[in-house]
């Protein structure tokens, strides 16, 4: 029987190879870096808890409408970023500008009834109120939710909107020139991505049965969403797992061996950035796969 | 009299905004990199103001020099070290350094001071004289008056010396500045370096007026962002126009709308310029 602190730590890992892969539907393949993904999770996770506190409903239904109100919200921000060509850094901008507003208007909302953040009643364990006194459960739910959506990138990424989403990314130009309707599918790719966001937002609060604005629509738990996918590899089927994997190991190592403090992780998470921006800008993955090819290359003359 | 107290601490403060921008356009406008660790880098400047006053007793006003300087320097480094070497990769990934940057600074400064806010007090400065009934803040009209004049002295480099007329012969076309044998690689670290070197004058500026804590150039790059964006990216003139016009609709929303609203204002703003006007008022990329 493996320990809470171990499944709680399977649990992260899992986590946020989910949403780094959620991220990586429109940043990896789409290729359009968002820096405020915070917007779709926050609104995920008050969505379902919201309406579980006030009406009842049962926080899977809940996580349902979550992901509905992510695509809403996608599709909107969406919309007013590709109609106007905003790309690149300008696209990440205005996401970040996004989520931060929707951070100060919930702040300001939920300042007045939860001054002390917003806590879910605990009913115990309780299936159809996605409660778990058992980490372990959490561990199969998260589990499920990965593979799923490893699955649905797996086939996205062969199939023709995938091909179409890269060739977007690749070249806007060139796609279009080609026929392809870039502004339809980009639009395809951030409803897809805000929905499984949001789907994650609904886990946390789940999860943690406590919800605090600054941390559910904060720019960090942006920065985390989209970097296990870039650690990793984005644009690759396993590149969030891997980068996941990586950035919730280290941290963990660097928090026993370190006098820790509160940002300590940022610290790190920045400092690893940096050099996989510099020394491996495909990811972790292609650094692994890299060495695998030069040797099969060498075997093979 | 609460709208001309409002609209004159909006145009002090659209003082100490065009510093901060200034530099921000600058690196945009040479190396086409948004440094999003403008933010932290002013941090870091307020704290070496803070610091030379507490141990040693500096004044805030002969400490700007440190601050300045040091900056600089840092500026010069990560540019060498760490910005070089992503200039030709894509405009996403040269974001994301940056944001690790900006990551690694803030939460090392935590480390370092604690999040605890900190503040400076100056005795000469506290007498703050009333003009027809206006309250006139005396660092922070030094602040406006410094911040111009170090905007106006950049202007005069960029536009007057061989050096400066080098750096806006890079951000107007790369080839051709390389093509006349100047040394890019320099221009660069240079640019950077100055760059970073007005927001740490801006850090020390407003030390004296404003409590230093290890996220508090988040405040302040937000800012800065509208700003270079609505003056037009890269755009000098502009970038001073558009961090008065920021200022002063600042404070003057603020005596309108909630406090916590006054930041939603100004991101509204931030999106509705990209989105509706790229190029800003006043046209981009002219350094």
């Amino acid at each position: 029987m493996p320990s809470q602190y171990v499944i709680h730590l399977a649990v992260m890992i899992l986590f946020f190879a989910y949403l780094g892969a959620a991220w990586n539907i429109l940043g990896g393949y789409a290729g359009q870096f968002s820096f405020g993904h915070a917007a779709f999770f926050g609104l995920g996770a008050y969505t379902s808890t919201l309406l579980h506190i006030h009406y009842g409903v049962s926080p899977w239904i809940g996580m349902a409408l979550g992901g509905l109100a992510g695509v809403l919200l996608g599709l909107g921000s969406g919309f007013l970023s590709f109609r106007y060509g905003l790309r690149g850094p300008y696209f990440a901008l205005v996401m970040l500008a996004f989520a931060e507003m929707l951070r100060l208007l919930f702040e300001t909302w939920m300042s007045r009834s939860y001054p002390l953040g917003l806590p879910i009643p605990l009913k115990g364990t309780s299936l159809l109120d996605f409660q778990f006194r058992d980490k372990g459960h959490y561990f199969y739910i998260i589990l499920v939710m990965l593979i799923a959506v490893t699955w649905l990138c797996h086939r996205l990424a062969r199939s023709r909107v995938g091909a179409y989403w890269m060739a977007i990314r690749d070249n806007e130009e060139a796609a279009q020139a080609l026929g392809i309707d870039a502004f339809a599918y980009k639009l395809l790719a951030m409803a897809i991505s805000a929905f499984l966001t949001a789907l994650g937002g609904t886990f946390y609060a789940q999860y943690f049965l406590t919800l605090e604005v600054n941390e559910l629509f904060g720019v960090q738990i942006s920065v985390e969403i989209l970097l296990s996918a870039i650690i990793g590899g984005a644009g690759t089927v396993f590149g969030p797992l891997v980068g996941a994997v990586a950035l919730q190991l280290l941290s963990e190592v660097t928090r026993v061996y370190v006098r820790a403090f509160s940002g300590f992780d940022l610290m790190v998470y920045g400092g690893v950035l940096i050099l996989v921006i510099i020394f491996l800008p495909q990811g972790l993955l292609e650094g692994m796969r890299r060495p695998y090819r030069a040797m099969a290359r060498a075997l093979s003359t | 009299m609460l709208i001309l107290q409002a609209l004159l601490s909006g145009l002090l403060n659209g003082g100490i905004y065009s510093l901060v921008a200034v530099g921000l356009t600058l690196i945009f406008g040479v190396m086409r990199i948004i440094n999003f660790a403008h933010g932290s880098l002013m941090m870091l400047g307020m704290y070496v103001s803070y610091w030379l006053f507490v141990l040693w007793g500096v004044d805030p006003y002969l400490a700007l020099i440190a601050s300045g300087s040091v900056l600089f320097a840092v500026g010069v480094l990560i540019e060498a070290v760490l910005v070089s070497p992503v200039l030709e990769a894509p405009e996403h990934d040269q974001l994301l350094l940056t944001l690790g940057i900006s990551l690694v600074i803030e939460n090392l400064a935590l480390f370092l001071w604690k999040a605890d806010p900190r503040t400076v007090t100056v005795p000469y400065l506290a007498v703050a004289p009333m003009v027809g009934g206006i309250m006139i803040s005396s660092p922070r009209v030094i602040a406006f008056v410094v911040s111009l004049a170090l905007t106006a002295v950049l202007y005069v480099f960029l536009k007057r010396t061989d050096l400066g007329k080098a750096i806006r012969a890079v951000s107007q076309d790369r080839e051709g500045a390389l093509t006349v044998g100047i040394n890019m690689r320099r221009i660069y670290a240079l640019a950077f370096g100055i760059g970073c070197a007005c927001v740490g004058v801006a850090g020390g500026l407003v030390v004296p007026f404003y409590a230093v804590d290890p996220y508090v150039g988040g405040v302040f790059v937000i800012t800065a962002f509208v700003v270079v964006v609505l003056g037009g990216m890269g755009n000098f003139g502009g970038a001073l126009l558009a961090a008065l016009i920021v200022g002063l609709a600042e404070s003057v929303a603020a005596v309108f709308i909630p406090a916590a609203m006054k930041q939603v204002v100004m991101y509204t703003i931030f999106v509705v310029v990209l989105l509706f006007r790229p190029q800003g008022l006043f046209g981009a990329r002219r350094a």
